[in-house]
């Protein structure tokens, strides 16, 4: 069957079979591989793509369903050579390790940041509750989102690689300082 | 990787274009709403329809409509819709605790309640809360529309009224005043199904007792509401002792199997203690809307 959508902002057509899901048509066919794909069961939330801008597990939806539709992957965060805010906080603030659920947790960061531009904390762990990272812990996310929210128009990270290797970045630090917090409480 | 089996796919343009192309592509049509419990099913391949009929355009049946003592709700509602809508918390604060546990956030942008309702899953926790609230469910098919209360909708485990043939349109939730109701649910992790889960939905007389009442249990093997609870409570003014009495009839009544979420005596438990804080929680709030 032929589909046809917007895939950040550019028209795509396709001759498909109907039970391509999204997450292979994107990544596959259209060739953008920055959507990732993992559990493939709906509870992992790599896949998450913004479906006329609300956050969707791509290996959940079939490319037919999406046709008509307007479709955002992490490709289409960045506007030309400029990253998003959310984009720059996970660089600033450490909000990935392997990479993995990246994608995923970007977009949804986005989107909520479009629906609420100050959410609070418990806010952020809401909205990625439905998506798993095995590296961060969590909290590097948590805050890479409320940098976003803090420099809605981006701006210059701060944060140069020598001072993220030799741990004098403040986002290391925080960690740190939360870290022990943690051990005294416990 | 999991795909589905090959089938065509027609998107419908109406309830009356749906219910004409089920019939055309007959027993092995499907409809698909949100997706989020057939599409892995299929990619399972538990579920093979040959015919997807995808009802997500059908914007008329996605709205929340308040007509005279009834709370109107489209089948195609997205959980996120009801999650959000103040309307339904402050008629049926059940709804909203209940969807604030279901699934995560981005499942619930897609799920509906049409589809939690048809897919009938044990553990799916709006038929409980469709069940404490006494709602109906309206059907259309070819021989036109027919209404149905959840007793006679529910057919057992992932069984329903709704024919092959048929669509689930919209649920009607009774407004009634002084009313309160609640849904508690423990869960392994977030977004997880429930362990177990209850709900309660009560209506007070105007002296402070309960007038009616009802309690439903989730995951719980229980399908319909335990009765022996509504008789016990009607009649009653609310106090903890009742609650506490309450549970031990629910805790009687369910019949949990022991499976990866937990052993029998756990679950036992769990509806036991469930009912009696979803109990109190309905009462409190149907005293507050006196008050109010
Ligand atoms: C990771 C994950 C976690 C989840 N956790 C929970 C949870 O904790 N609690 C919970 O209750 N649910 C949970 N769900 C299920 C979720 O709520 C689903 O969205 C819901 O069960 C099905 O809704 P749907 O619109 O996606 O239905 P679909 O998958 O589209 O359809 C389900 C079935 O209903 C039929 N159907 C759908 N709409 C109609 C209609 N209008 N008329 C007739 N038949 C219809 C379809 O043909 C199909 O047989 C979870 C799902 C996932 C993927
Ligand atoms: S791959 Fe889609 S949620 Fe994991
Ligand atoms: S950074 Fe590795 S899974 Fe999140």
């Amino acid at each position: 069957m032929q589909i046809n959508m917007t895939v950040n902002g550019n028209e795509v057509t396709s001759d498909i079979e109907p039970r391509v899901l999204l997450v292979h048509y994107i990544r596959e066919v259209l060739g953008l591989t920055g959507t990732h794909w993992g559990c493939d069961t709906s509870n992992c939330g790599t896949c998450v793509v913004l479906m006329d801008g609300q956050p969707v597990k791509s290996c959940t939806v079939l490319a037919a369903m999406a046709a008509g539709h307007d479709i955002r992957t992490v490709e289409g965060l960045a506007s030309g050579a400029t990253l998003d805010p959310v984009q720059q906080g996970f660089m600033e603030e450490h909000g990935l390790q392997c990479g993995f659920c990246t994608p995923g947790m970007m977009l949804t960061a986005r989107a909520l940041l479009d629906k609420n531009p100050h959410p609070d904390t418990t806010e952020i762990r809401k909205a990625i509750s439905g998506q798993i990272c095995r590296c961060t812990g969590y909290a590097t996310i948590v805050r890479s989102v409320q940098w976003a929210a803090a420099h809605p128009a981006g701006g210059d990270t701060d944060a140069t690689v020598d001072e993220v290797i030799d741990g004098t970045d403040t986002a290391v630090e925080d960690i740190a300082a939360e870290t022990q917090d943690a051990e005294v409480k416990s | 990787m999991q795909i589905p089996a090959p089938f065509d796919y027609v998107r419908a343009t109406s309830v009356d274009n749906a219910l004409e192309l089920l019939s055309r592509h007959g027993a092995e049509s499907r409809v698909i709403a949100g997706g989020h419990s057939l599409l892995p099913m299929m990619k399972l391949r538990l579920s093979r329809p040959e015919w997807l009929i995808d009802i997500n355009d059908l914007y008329e049946l996605d709205f929340i409509l308040r007509d005279g003592d009834k709370l109107r709700v489209g089948a195609l509602t997205r959980h996120t819709t009801l999650l959000e809508s103040d309307e339904i918390a402050a008629l049926f604060p059940i709804v909203r605790d209940a969807e604030a546990v279901i699934a995560d956030p981005v499942v619930r942008n897609r799920g509906t309640i049409g589809g939690s309702l048809c897919q009938a899953d044990p553990a799916e926790d709006l038929s409980t809360v469709c069940d404490v609230l006494g709602a109906e469910a309206v059907i259309r098919g070819p021989a036109g529309e027919r209404i149905l209360a959840m007793a006679d909708f529910h057919r057992g485990p992932y069984e329903t009224a709704v024919g092959q043939d048929e669509l689930l349109c919209e649920l009607r939730f009774p407004i009634r005043p002084r009313a309160g109701s609640a849904y508690e649910k423990v869960e392994r992790r977030v977004g997880d199904w429930a362990v177990g889960a209850a709900g309660a939905s009560v209506t007070l007389a105007a002296d402070g007792t309960i007038a009616d009442a009802a309690v439903g249990l989730t995951a719980l093997g229980l399908a319909h509401t335990v009765a022996e609870a509504a008789g016990l409570l009607r009649g009653q003014q609310p106090r903890e002792e009742l609650f506490v009495e309450a549970g031990r009839l629910a805790a009687a009544a369910c019949d949990p199997v022991a499976d990866q979420r937990g052993p029998i005596d756990y679950k036992r438990h769990l509806a036991d203690e469930l009912t009696r804080r979803v109990l109190r929680q309905a009462c409190a709030r149907a005293a507050r809307t006196q008050e109010g």
